[in-house]
């Protein structure tokens, strides 16, 4: 008898918890009429990296909109299918197979980091799927051992490209001899960067005197920069995110280093200046995508700022010309077919995103792309120097 | 600079830092205390203190001293209403079924504040002018000092409250024994709640004071420093309130020295390392006393 | 035949019955990729999940860095399979060896320490592991471990999770095992009762460390990546809430925590703001309803209806 009533008891608390479950699961295939066009959206929505990838959402989700509101593709509608890679590469491999075998989405947009596209692009090539990744710069994204991987593209610039711009800037136009790079180890961004600096500046005839590392989502960073002034430096190479960027620059100023500080296009952000205040930054450089005065980008900007109330950032203008990307190659392409989608994307000419004008670059699916350096002067940009890439 | 001035330099981080340790410390060990549970949550209840702190300051344009008082005071009644709703119908069931209510509870917090206030982390304006003051070689700034010095008011007062008054004594008692001190009409579930007030007011207080001095805050920002605190309070001694503090503040001294003479990366590898050594020799930490188990 | 045997062999029928019938529905397609790959985590975190339930719930031992375990288990393997072109199968039992030795070191020492003491020294030790690994480029540091083979696939983690099942409920089963539940117990009562309490704990403890080990293998392989980042506390926590979850002390309900806990997290993909809160909220729920987890100490085959089921058999 106890052990009935127990069973009982067990069975119906097993059974609710499935029920709610598949309550879940049911209502998961709603909206999305049959005419409807899929793109998976896979991006870091939860974990230590959401604020990149929600902000590169919503610039996928400004760019759709505006693509369904001039009439869609050929007639039919654009529906994003999001997934979330809970900041994890494990996980991003989860999401994309759920967006490729359950949702049977034509083409992925993301992840904003560059691991966890890496991580779903064999799902991805397995199936035929194109993904275009807006904000992974690493030149190990589109390729695998020196062999192209034929469904994934980024709509951004790669890493050799922006530390080769800046080891350039520090080495010719600072007239800097030794630097210091102060890299974050958790970050595959951040390490190609350093590694890439680390050449051209020696190649310049600079020296890199000291390398100190941190770890993303680090308050406190003054042991590291006590050691760094130390070194008496003539420039500091901190390619990360605008997070540590601004308290890193926050803290070496307090810390009374004065010199200049370079970074690259995770500090594209106002953030920063908010976190380590104008004063602190000026004196600062970084590389990125695009100027936010030049005429291309306002129309953008003021779209975003009417759609979200606040500015975009570079996740989100990334996020943007990514969604651009694909809608463009979309409407091009003979069919919704991945093989069809990929041609298309690859014949990507001179299209007008909110950064730059891009073409594809068939050989490494690559945009060939304009980098720009800006200076931070009282709390204000200024554009530096346009830089083409290298040809 | 050479290399004394260096780990003087590296000394005053640490202790700045540590104090920071030593604020979210005391409140996991206050509760672990009395009631013997790993309260994951607490440290996003710093979290949440920081958010209030924040919106006190912006929305409510309040200054600083008012904003961290309103923010400790409705930290604190989150804090009473988090162990009403959470842990008080538990008291009674299994230790490891509660420890899991409250990852539950740290994840609830987390999520819920990540949805209503997104997860692009919030700047905090300047509230104080932070002035660099040039000690010698050293450099010491004044939000610095005022961590330090709003850390050790706090814990002044504390010390008062657990040693001088009705409460603090029934806390003490509740804490040796919770069966024994009801006996004595001690209510004993007041006392908990006081002691969740308490220990979560203290968290706010570390909340806006990070957020003040490092300017940053986002809806995970607890995740690292709350394990951090718990490693200080067991570093201490777990349950021990002058334990809690020293464990912050060596916590802190050992994460700057390593960063600053070894390499950053290994720093919470350090830290947890030097906690399992000093566990090793002395299982009950630092200034813990080593109990007989009697059967 | 006495009765243990005779659940040991009906339960291992039913385990052929359901992967034939998971089996024949993947080669058709009825299930799709993405629930395939579910089967696939909730195998891993089955394995993951019994093998900490051998250390908390079996013998009382309060560990919370069985993520770092895994991860050793993961590294070792995609390091044979990648670098040296071994077999899948060495390189699961190379990382299961590995895992397991680590474990045996680090248990030797720390297993002296009691509750939330052993606890936070666990939690540091996995801590301490990822740390390691992300700082060794030889395994791709903090960016990863990339360009890793696919070998695991469903019916590799299938008869591998119904092998961990048989080894660890045997274990409990025999002498051993209940010397570690005395332990659990009481442990000062067994030491007097002349069980070798430290020898038990490490016995537990590395066996539970070498298959989280093996899980780890199957869940690099199955991934193309694998960074330390999968590998923090806080996947340590994931697997101890699905032990406590399905009952501390019940394989049975080890089992039901897995598959729950997966099931929650997949079936709320769609709703990526909300799955956390909705998440936590069922787990505080459940500890209010079921503090001592679904199934407490109780095993399916102990049940008023397994044993009903089995009367009628015999009639």
């Amino acid at each position: 008898m106890f052990f009935k009533k127990k069973a009982m008891r067990l069975a119906s608390a097993v059974l609710g918890i499935a029920m709610l479950g598949s309550v879940f699961a049911g209502c998961g295939d709603e909206a999305a009429s049959s005419d409807d066009i899929k793109v998976g959206a896979n991006f870091e929505l939860t974990g230590n990296q959401a604020n990149y990838g929600t902000a590169c959402m919503e610039g996928l989700k400004l760019a759709v909109k505006e693509a369904n509101e001039a009439g869609g593709i050929n007639g039919k509608k654009i529906t994003i299918i999001e997934a979330d890679t809970k900041s994890e590469a494990a996980e991003s491999v989860n999401a994309a197979t759920k967006l490729i075998s359950d949702d049977k989405v034509v083409a992925i947009v993301g992840p904003a980091v560059t691991a966890n596209v890496i991580a779903e692009s064999d799902v991805a090539t397995q199936n035929k799927v194109p993904i275009v990744a807006p904000a992974a710069t690493n030149p190990n994204v589109t390729v695998k051992d020196g062999e192209l991987k034929p469904f994934v593209f980024r709509s951004c610039f790669i890493d050799p490209q922006q530390g080769t711009v800046m080891a350039q800037f520090a080495a010719r136009d600072l007239k800097a001899k030794t630097a210091v790079m102060y890299i974050d180890s958790s970050s595959d961004y951040s390490k190609s960067l350093g590694k890439v600096f680390k050449e051209t500046f020696e190649a310049n005839g600079g020296k890199v005197v000291m390398e100190e590392a941190f770890l993303a989502k680090d308050q406190d960073f003054k042991a590291a920069l006590t050691k760094i002034k130390t070194a008496n430096a003539d420039v500091i190479f901190v390619p990360c995110y605008y997070e540590e960027a601004g308290k890193i620059v926050k803290q070496a100023r307090e810390m009374g280093i004065s010199c200049p500080l370079l970074g690259t296009d995770g500090w594209d952000d106002p953030k920063v200046a908010d976190i380590a205040g104008a004063d602190a930054l000026n004196n600062t450089f970084f590389s990125t995508h695009y100027f936010d005065q030049d005429a291309e980008a306002q129309s953008f900007i003021e779209t975003f700022k009417k759609e979200y109330g606040h500015a975009p950032n570079v996740f989100a203008a990334l996020g943007y010309d990514c969604g651009k990307l694909l809608i463009d190659a979309l409407k091009r392409a003979s069919s919704l077919d991945g093989d069809a989608i990929r041609q298309a994307i690859e014949a990507t000419k001179d299209l007008q995103v909110a950064t730059a004008k891009i073409t594809m670059d068939p050989s490494n699916h690559n945009p060939i792309k304009e980098a720009v350096i800006i200076e931070n002067k009282d709390g204000k940009y200024e554009l530096k120097a346009k830089i083409a890439p290298e040809k | 600079m050479d290399f004394t001035h260096q780990f003087v330099q590296q000394l005053i981080n640490g202790v700045s830092l540590g104090s920071i340790y030593a604020l979210i410390a005391l409140g996991y060990t206050m509760i672990y205390g009395i009631i013997k549970l790993i309260n994951f949550a607490h440290g996003d209840i710093y979290m949440v203190g920081a958010y209030i702190g924040f919106f006190a300051v912006t929305r409510a344009e309040m200054s600083i001293v008012p904003a961290l008082l309103v923010s400790m005071v409705v930290t604190g009644l989150l804090g009473m209403l988090v162990e009403r709703l959470a842990y008080k119908p538990l008291r009674h069931a299994p230790r490891i079924s509660i420890l899991i209510t409250a990852i539950g509870v740290s994840f609830f917090l987390e999520y819920a504040s990540m949805y209503f206030v997104t997860p692009t982390p919030r700047t905090f304006p300047n509230v104080i002018d932070n002035i660099a003051y040039n000690i010698g070689p050293f450099v010491v700034n004044g939000q610095q000092m005022m961590i330090m010095g709003i850390t050790l008011i706090l814990m002044v007062i504390l010390t008062y409250i657990v040693q001088k008054t009705k409460l603090g004594k029934a806390m003490r008692a509740a804490s040796f024994d919770v069966e024994t001190a009801q006996l004595m009409g001690i209510n004993a579930d007041r006392v908990i709640s006081y002691t969740f007030c308490i220990g979560s007011a203290l968290a706010a207080a570390a909340g806006v004071l990070v957020g003040v001095y490092y300017n940053s805050i986002d809806p995970l920002m607890g995740i690292m420093p709350g394990l951090k605190a718990f490693v200080a309070a067991v570093l201490g001694g777990i349950g021990i309130l002058p334990g809690a503090v020293t464990g912050g503040i060596i916590l802190g001294v050992i994460e700057a020295m390593v960063s600053g003479f070894l390499s950053s990366t290994f720093r919470d590898a350090a830290a947890f390392g030097i906690l399992i050594l000093v566990l090793l020799f002395k299982p009950s930490g630092l200034l813990g006393k080593n109990r007989r188990e009697k059967v | 035949m006495n009765l243990l045997r005779k659940n040991d062999l009906i339960m291992l029928a039913f385990g052929i019955v359901l992967f034939a019938v998971l089996q024949g529905l993947i080669s058709t397609k009825i299930i799709g990729s993405f629930w395939e790959l579910n089967l696939i985590i909730i195998g891993i975190n089955v394995i993951m999940s019994v093998s900490l339930n051998l250390i908390n719930g079996y013998t009382g031992q309060f560990s919370l860095g069985h993520a770092g375990f895994m991860a050793v288990g993961a590294y070792v393997g995609v390091v044979l399979t990648t670098f040296f072109k071994l077999p899948f199968i060495v390189a699961l039992a190379a990382g299961a060896l590995a895992a397991g030795f680590l474990g045996f070191l680090i248990g030797l020492p720390t297993l002296r320490l009691r509750g939330d003491y052993l606890a936070i020294a666990t939690l540091g030790l996995g801590e301490i592991i990822r740390i390691v690994i992300m700082n060794i480029d030889y395994v791709g540091g903090a960016a990863g471990f990339q360009g890793i083979t696919h070998y695991t696939n469903f019916a590799w983690v299938f008869i591998i999770m119904l092998i961990t099942l048989f080894v660890i409920k045997n274990f409990i089963n025999s002498s051993h095992g209940r010397a570690c539940i005395a332990i659990r117990e009481n442990e000062i009562a067994a030491e007097a009762m002349g069980i070798n309490t430290t020898k038990y704990k490490v016995m537990a403890f590395t066996m539970g460390a070498a298959f989280a080990g093996i899980a780890g293998g199957l869940f690099a392989h199955n991934f193309y990546i694998i960074s330390p980042s999968s590998f923090t506390f806080l996947s340590s926590f994931n697997y101890l809430i699905m032990v406590v979850m399905g009952g501390m002390g019940s394989i049975t309900g080890s089992i039901a925590g897995a598959f729950v806990v997966t099931f929650i997290s997949a079936a709320l993909a769609n709703w990526p703001e909300f799955r956390m809160i909705i998440y936590a909220l069922v787990l505080i729920l459940l500890m209010f309803y079921r503090p001592q987890g679904l199934f407490g100490y109780m095993e399916i085959t102990n049940m008023g209806i397994f044993r009903r089921i089995l009367k009628r058999g015999r009639e």
